[in-house]
């Protein structure tokens, strides 16, 4: 009973990744699922070409729309952003993201030295929000063919999880698409070996430098509806929280970080469990730190 | 300010369903069906 208690994030990150990647049909012929589910976001990055997917991922859906020259902004896909993030914030990262599910069970492999401390961390973590304006933002937006049609330049040239969930098991079940793959797909797959590698020695280092999904419900972690909360009548400053989170915050400073993926390692280890999340109102938390100052 | 924070994602939630209905009338779900159909050769790195 314990150890499903401990393992509760594993098994729901698993069943949502199952659930949401459940078209069996697509893996066995390298075809995709073209059903009326793909009509709605899945809320994490879960690449539509893959041969499983039921839904649509967030971030491509973004860039198709903006992209298209009929429309240029998507009321659809922010407004599912907004509705997804304003309850849940980066809770999704930890909880219901494939990719961030993969990312949880390749830094489980042992490897002669992890890296906790990353160089450079505190500006490197910046690095997704440029990403989400350049790469999801302006480029599909501005940079448009000869009938006004942008590239989703995010998944064309950056994002490893469409060539993991989707270029690999499409290429490898489809000879039309074997004989399809040249330089942009070494590319892709270069950036997914980097990011596999990294994975083993850094925790999560894709959803710390690059999502831009993440990057967006960051923004939502300070005031959505689900919210963690630290009682300093009985925090009593121990840092066995900052010691055992693994995305370099200190969470009895500061619970609702932008970096917070909502993982509840830091709820766990508190021993006077002082750490505590839910769907209260803000203003019940004691501010003895200056929240602002994430 | 705790109390702008109350109610602000309450009203983010609020303005988000408006915006997805304004989106579903304008009739971008179609285009991210239409995406979501066709193999995305560039997310897959052939396009």
């Amino acid at each position: 009973m314990v150890k499903i208690r401990d393992n509760m994030r594993l098994l729901i990150q698993s069943i949502v990744s199952i659930f949401t990647n459940g078209y069996i049909e697509g893996f066995v012929n390298g075809t995709i699922y073209r059903g009326k589910l793909k009509q709605l976001c899945v809320p994490g990055l879960n690449c539509y070409s893959c041969p499983g997917a039921l839904g649509s991922c967030p971030i491509g859906s973004l860039q198709a729309v903006i992209g298209d020259r009929q429309y240029k902004f998507t009321f659809y896909i922010t407004g599912f952003l907004m509705v997804v993030g304003s309850v849940l914030g980066r809770f999704v990262c930890g909880w219901l993201c494939p990719f961030g599910l993969v990312q949880d069970l390749l830094h489980k492999i042992p490897f002669v030295k992890k890296i906790r401390n990353v160089k450079f961390h505190n500006y490197l973590r910046y690095l997704k929000y440029i990403i989400l304006l350049i790469f999801v933002i302006i480029l599909p937006l501005f940079v448009v063919d000869i009938i006004g049609q942008g590239d989703p330049t995010f998944c064309k040239y950056i994002c490893p999880a469409g060539t993991l969930e989707g270029g690999v098991p499409l290429v490898l079940s489809n000879d039309a698409f074997k004989d399809a793959i040249g330089f942009l797909y070494a590319w892709k797959m270069s950036i997914l070996i980097i990011t596999i590698i990294l994975s083993i020695i850094i925790y999560r280092p894709f959803c710390k430098y690059i999502c831009p999904l993440g990057a967006i419900y960051s923004v939502f972690n300070g005031i959505s509806m689900y919210q963690y909360r630290v009682n300093y009548s009985k925090c009593i400053e121990c840092h066995k929280c900052t010691k055992v989170c693994k995305m370099n915050i200190e969470p009895f400073k500061t619970p609702n970080h932008l970096e917070c993926i909502r993982c509840g390692d830091c709820k766990k280890v508190c021993p006077t469990n002082a750490i505590t999340s839910g769907f209260k109102s803000v203003d019940t938390q004691d501010k003895k730190y200056d929240l602002s100052k994430i | 300010m705790n109390g702008i924070k109350r109610y602000l994602n309450k009203f983010i939630l609020i303005l988000g369903i408006g915006f997805m209905i304004y989106g579903l009338y304008r009739g971008e779900v179609q285009t991210v069906f239409q995406k979501a159909i066709n193999i995305c050769l560039e997310c897959i790195g052939i396009g």
